[in-house]
């Protein structure tokens, strides 16, 4: 097991009272294999990756295990952090236009990384930097080396962001909306490079999304989110072919689909994602499920596994 | 560059114009002439030195015969330091506003910008709030104000720095003037300072580079300052202003030799082409430190084409 999760807890401490992000979410990552994690805005996905990374806002806290190769991360402080982020695990980010220093060379912000981790020269360092733009598919590579964020588009920074990612082959990759900010066309170029990268290197992805066509072409297990928690855990396939959360039923269905002229007008889930400061006792999704029971709304249900690798957080025996 | 250069140049001569226009009929406004005195003089001899002057001519043709002189370079003579003409007063004065602006610009950038990006680091800390309840304070407190009381405490009763005076340019006479020049602007740079370097510190490239794994110094020195000091640097044009305008009463107060006080002496005694020649000298050197200072920008922040 590469990450190991147990009942991580993320909490931001606001004027307003206290917002439960991520709630006693627990999953793990095998070495090499491809995690999606899917979910509205809001749902914890990226706070989940962000208190592992130990990125999480100044008002924020993460408590529970996360065991990174066995080891214990979580709590860590800053300079140990710094021993494993961008070497051990790696993660880009959703707006590749923000995400790189404006006012620093591409060069720079790369070679400062091998020179930190690795204790490269700088001649080294280039070396190693530009091989990675040829692998991510920069050309003229050792031009672009030298120029400044503003001269790429979109998707070239995501490419750097994600060659930047890899100075160090990392054992884990994670891409927070990596293609949200792109272009359409752009957007599978970027999803088939980090799914390539992955095979090549024999490096762990997590695609954190909420696009799910993004999360059908390259991953191997998916987790669905809703407010802060894991309802559905499913291989690829079983997940769109058998939904068994009404909520992942839900977004499937949301999905503008083009053999499908029938319906007019989209489907939406109605209702609003659930309030974070007061979640409801019983089930988060009760107030806009179509399937809701006595139940739902006394008690939460449980993360129970229902078939191998497969897990669900509902009541309801059977959503089809 | 060039060209972006040359154009700004040109585009200051209309500027430079209208300042010498307003400058000069204000001048004449002014109740009073240069050589009027409580003891009147004698007509005749009254009327010969305006003839000398070429004061006795229509204002209009004065200032025509002034714009034409000026552009030959000639300012003209003081009519109150005798055998001095203009020029001799701003070059024997300009080195030593030159010394005590200088120094205070270096203060305050220096002084300002640490205190400001420590403020930033240590947001909501009983340091932020000291430096920024000090800035209000020193940016509340007018400099005629603070002079005298410096000069009373650490000149009077402290007696550990001279009160006034130059002293021929010694560090002690210095320390007074330069901190009272310096302390607003201080104040000013440590305010931009901190308000910039915490939208920085929250944008999304410094999550980048913590992501990265390089600790928080370089995080800070290497990714934060060079876009959170640009607003500094943008400021550094009125700062200058701030500085030549504060340096012409500091330079009062202290009794220096600077420009600033052969500015007050001319405007007390309606010393025309001293005061003339100094509102000229010090509009040409707002307008060119401005030009620099967008140089400069274009220069820090690769996005900026200075065209």
């Amino acid at each position: 097991m590469l990450l190991d999760v147990q009942n991580l807890t993320t909490r931001f401490h606001t004027h307003d009272g206290e917002v439960f992000a991520v709630n006693d979410v627990s999953f793990h990552i095998e070495p090499g294999e491809c995690l999606g994690i899917v979910g509205e805005s809001g749902s914890g996905k990226t706070q989940i990756f962000m208190s592992i990374m130990g990125l999480l806002a100044k008002n924020g806290t993460a408590e529970g295990d996360v065991l990174f190769e066995g080891k214990q991360i979580l709590g860590l402080s800053t300079a140990q952090l710094n021993t494993l982020r961008g070497v051990e695990f790696s993660m880009i980010f959703q707006d590749p236009m923000t995400s790189l220093n404006p006012y620093l060379r591409i060069a720079k912000q790369m070679t400062e990384v091998l020179v930190a981790h690795r204790g490269m020269g700088e001649k080294d360092a280039e070396k190693a930097s530009i091989e990675l733009l040829d692998l991510v598919g920069i050309p003229e590579s050792k031009k672009r080396f030298r120029m400044y964020p503003h001269e790429f588009s979109g998707g070239m920074r995501q490419r750097v962001m994600i060659a930047m990612s890899l100075l160090c082959q990392p054992k884990l990759l994670i891409a927070d909306e990596p293609t949200t900010a792109l272009d359409v066309t752009v957007q599978a170029q970027i999803i088939e490079l980090i799914a390539r990268l992955g095979r090549e290197l024999n490096m762990a992805t997590v695609l954190i999304t909420h696009d799910l066509g993004v999360i059908a072409g390259l991953s191997d297990r998916v987790l669905v989110m809703y407010g802060g928690r894991i309802v559905e855990e499913a291989a690829v396939r079983e997940l769109f072919h058998d939904p068994q959360h009404p909520y992942t039923r839900g977004l499937l269905d949301s999905m503008p689909r083009l053999d499908d002229s029938s319906r007019a007008s989209l489907y939406t889930i109605p209702g609003q994602p659930p309030n974070l400061q007061a979640l409801p006792d019983g089930c988060s999704f009760a107030p806009r499920c179509t399937h809701t029971m006595e139940i739902c709304r006394k008690q939460r249900p449980l993360l129970q596994k229902i078939a191998a690798g497969r897990t669900k957080a509902c009541h309801l025996e059977n959503v089809s | 560059m060039l060209a972006y250069t040359l154009r700004r140049i040109g585009s200051a001569i209309p500027t430079l114009l209208f300042i010498i226009t307003i400058a000069f009929f204000m001048m004449r406004l002014a109740p009073g002439g240069p050589f009027d005195r409580e003891r009147q003089l004698p007509p005749e001899i009254e009327a010969n030195i305006l003839r000398a002057y070429n004061l006795d001519k229509p204002v209009y043709e004065q200032y025509f015969d002034y714009l034409i002189n000026i552009m030959h370079g000639d300012f003209g003579p003081s009519y109150k330091y005798l055998d001095f003409t203009v020029t001799d007063l701003i070059t024997t004065g300009f080195p030593v506003s030159l010394r005590l602006g200088m120094s205070a610009i270096l203060l305050a950038i220096f002084v300002g910008v640490f205190a400001g990006t420590i403020a930033a680091l240590k947001q909501n800390s009983v340091f932020d709030y000291m430096v920024m309840g000090t800035a209000m304070t020193g940016i509340a407190i007018p400099n005629f104000v603070m002079a005298p009381l410096l000069a009373l405490i650490f000149g009077v009763y402290l007696s550990w720095l001279p009160v006034a005076g130059w002293g021929g340019g010694a560090i002690a006479y210095q320390v007074m003037p330069i901190i009272t020049l310096a302390l607003p602007q201080i104040a000013y740079v440590a305010r931009l300072t901190r308000g910039s370097m915490v939208e920085t510190m929250n944008s999304n490239f410094i999550r980048t580079a913590r992501a990265k794994g390089l600790n928080e110094r370089i995080v800070v020195i290497r990714h934060a300052l060079k876009g959170g000091l640009l607003p500094v640097i943008s400021y550094l044009g009125p700062a200058t202003a701030e500085i030549i305008t504060g340096s012409v009463v500091i330079e009062a107060i202290f009794d220096i030799p600077g420009i600033g006080r052969y500015f007050v002496n001319g405007a007390l005694n309606r010393d025309y082409p001293v005061v003339m020649g100094v509102v000229i000298f010090f509009a040409l050197l707002i307008i060119t430190l401005n030009l620099v200072v967008d140089l400069i920008y274009g220069f820090l922040d690769p996005r900026v084409k200075v065209e």
